[in-house]
């Protein structure tokens, strides 16, 4: 895990931002060199990092999954990069205004010689505090970069006032209540705050955000985009494990993004799961400590989804 | 059989010290040519070497050999032509887009790709630009006449660089990495990224040819000397398929040689013989005889080392293999 390059992917919706974040990014002194997967040359260039140009090319795989797709151009870029090993730390992509960062999320998963050398470190999605509640009636581009994100950068908050600020936090929320939210100027915010998330590391899952599913179950609602979570006690592996694949299988297309720590009864571990619409990732973790409470928590953000049908689903697992 | 118990070759071999993972390998006559990642061309003779800076700010990420120059592209635009005396030629140079994909001709005539255009330079440097829907990936000249395999996505474009008609289209969805020639001109074949080959009888009849079971993508190819096997990497054995008759493999079960617990890698044919060389993923490397499946051991596994290049001289008396980890060998076979 360790020594494979973490892959940063810079998401936002055009004007909010993004270009500005990158060159902040990368004129801070901090020492690290990065390899940078641009859509546009021209408006960054620095001397002491790899800047590479690509086209978006979104590929459907032949798999059978109907909404699984890569991006092409990255499992390139990837490979040619990796000549270069040892001469970057990290690497940072950046997407397109209106680019849904699903296929560039599941290449992590669904590629092997990529992930065999990277690791999706985060989703950072700079947002324009005076638009994007705008953006968000318009463009369903806008909705799936905030749905998706883990961290995002609430962008020229200098611009509206702090009841507005409010607003537009709420509505993100509302989309993707898991996302940790900065308020930015000039997108000036610590490198740490964005850089080395370990959000898809299945063993950060639950501590990088403390607040996870707190108490009984959210219910944030959007027009379309639908975000809940549920908790129960221990439940069967066996009814488990075929329900949440045939699920993702099903519902894949419409969920955005799932997560979860499950808890197996007699099982001393925790199986930790997180998924990309059809793709699932999951392992045992780590040992429950003593001092732990031994129940499971699952939560989806997706588009559309039937929330009474995934809760008995899940409900039906109990042990 | 386990490596203990196989009949060793490896006192045969000469190791090489490349500095810098090996991307490439050609003969240039008695001389071995290994691309590295750090941009430089490592030469090879009678246990000397010395190098060739052929990309000085770059990685080399695709290479081509007739025998008489190594061709390399570079994550730095630049096509270069590197002789055995160490003489370098800059062939061409994009401004920042990547050469990944290269293809030589018998000619003498070459092409690369750098993104979505395809550039065929032929013998007397005319220069042909092809504009595919997506990036070129793998390129190669048909073995006979001026035409060009183009691999992309949903398919492979074939091109006549000097001609006018519009360039046929191969299709088949799905995103197409490698592409190989049969030596008879028969069959188009390339490397998918859903770990199978996807093939195309040109004649008679356009069939497809589909080739899956693969744990990876088999990235590596090889044809037998007369054509009659293809032999692939991507699995725990060289996957090698038969094309003796005019439909190829369909309908029929591909052999197996060298199985291990890891991955192929590289694969290479003899020029002369029925003996396939394997490196792996492991670092280890076998010489198979493929009628009967002898194997011979040519360098054992060495973690961190797999085997990353691969390739016969032109008269079958000597193997060089290149490594991740920039070791390199060249096996003198006895005799």
């Amino acid at each position: 895990m360790s020594d494979k390059i973490p892959v940063t992917v810079l998401t936002g919706y055009l004007g909010a931002g993004k270009t500005t974040l990158l060159n902040r990014i990368l004129t801070e002194q901090h020492g690290k060199k990065y390899a940078v997967i641009v859509n546009e040359f021209g408006e960054i260039g620095i001397d002491n990092d790899l800047v590479v140009g690509a086209d978006e090319e979104v590929f459907e795989m032949n798999n059978g999954c109907i909404c699984c797709t890569v991006r092409g151009d990255l499992i390139r870029i990837i490979e040619g990069l990796m000549r270069r090993r040892g001469k970057f730390d990290a690497i940072i992509v950046e997407t397109t205004g209106l680019a849904d960062p699903a296929p560039v999320a599941q290449t992590f998963f669904v590629d092997e010689d990529v992930s065999d050398r990277a690791r999706l470190d985060a989703v950072v999605t700079v947002a324009d505090a005076k638009w994007l509640t705008e953006r968000l009636k318009d463009a369903p581009e806008a909705k799936n970069q905030i749905a998706f994100a883990d961290v995002v950068l609430l962008n020229k908050a200098d611009l509206v006032d702090e009841a507005a600020l409010g607003e537009v936090e709420a509505r993100i929320r509302a989309i993707n209540p898991q996302a940790t939210i900065h308020r930015t100027v000039n997108c000036d915010i610590p490198i740490a705050e964005v850089l080395d998330r370990k959000a898809f590391d299945l063993d950060r899952i639950m501590e990088v955000e403390p607040d996870f599913l707190e108490e009984g179950h959210h219910h944030h609602h959007d027009e379309e985009m639908i975000s809940f979570s549920f908790k129960a006690g221990e439940v069967d592996p066996d009814r488990f494990m075929p329900w949440i694949s045939d699920l993702t299988q099903r519902e894949g297309p419409n969920i955005l993004r799932c997560k979860g720590i499950v808890a197996f009864p007699k099982e001393p571990k925790r199986f930790v799961f997180q998924g990309v619409h059809m793709i699932l990732d999951g392992d045992l973790q780590r040992d429950w400590r003593p001092d732990e409470k031994r129940e499971s928590r699952v939560v989806f953000i997706g588009r559309d989804l039937d929330k009474q049908a995934f809760e008995e689903g899940f409900r039906a697992c109990a042990a | 059989m386990s490596a203990a118990t196989i009949p060793s070759l490896t006192e045969a071999v000469t190791p090489l010290e490349a500095g810098s993972e090996v991307s490439g390998l050609g003969w240039l006559k008695d001389t071995a040519a290994f691309a590295l990642s750090d941009g430089g061309v490592l030469l090879a003779k009678d246990g000397a070497t010395h190098r060739a800076a052929a990309h000085e700010d770059g990685a080399i990420l695709a290479s081509v050999c007739d025998g008489k120059r190594l061709i390399t592209g570079g994550d730095d635009g630049r096509v270069v032509a590197t002789g055995p005396d160490g003489a370098t030629a800059l062939l061409a140079e994009t401004g920042g887009a990547w050469i990944d994909a290269l293809a030589l001709h018998p000619s003498g005539a070459y092409a690369y790709g750098a993104g979505r255009k395809v550039v065929a330079c032929d013998d007397k440097g005319r220069i042909k630009t092809l504009d595919v829907p997506s990036t070129a990936r793998g390129l190669a000249f048909a073995p006979k006449g001026y035409r060009l395999a183009i691999a992309h996505y949903n398919g492979v474009t074939l091109w006549y660089p000097n001609l006018e008609p519009k360039p046929e289209m191969l299709d088949w969805k799905g995103s197409h990495l490698d592409v190989t020639w049969s030596p008879d001109g028969r069959f188009v074949v390339t490397s998918m990224q859903e770990n199978a080959l996807h093939g195309w009888r040109l004649s008679p009849d356009k069939g497809h040819m589909r080739m899956s079971g693969y744990a990876a993508k088999p990235r590596s190819f090889a044809w037998s000397f007369g054509g009659a096997w293809l032999a692939t990497s991507g699995a725990d054995a060289a996957i090698v398929w038969p094309f003796d008759s005019k439909e190829g493999p369909t309908g029929k079960a591909p052999r197996e040689c060298g199985l291990r617990h890891a991955r192929v890698t590289k694969v290479a044919f003899h020029p002369n013989v029925n003996v396939l060389a394997i490196g792996f993923e492991d670092g280890c490397v076998l010489m198979v005889r493929f009628d009967d499946g002898a194997e011979l051991l040519v360098r054992p596994a060495v973690e961190g080392s797999g085997v990353t290049a691969l390739a016969w001289d032109k008269s079958g008396g000597r193997l060089g293999f290149g490594c991740a980890d920039g070791a390199a060998g060249i096996l003198t076979l006895p005799g």
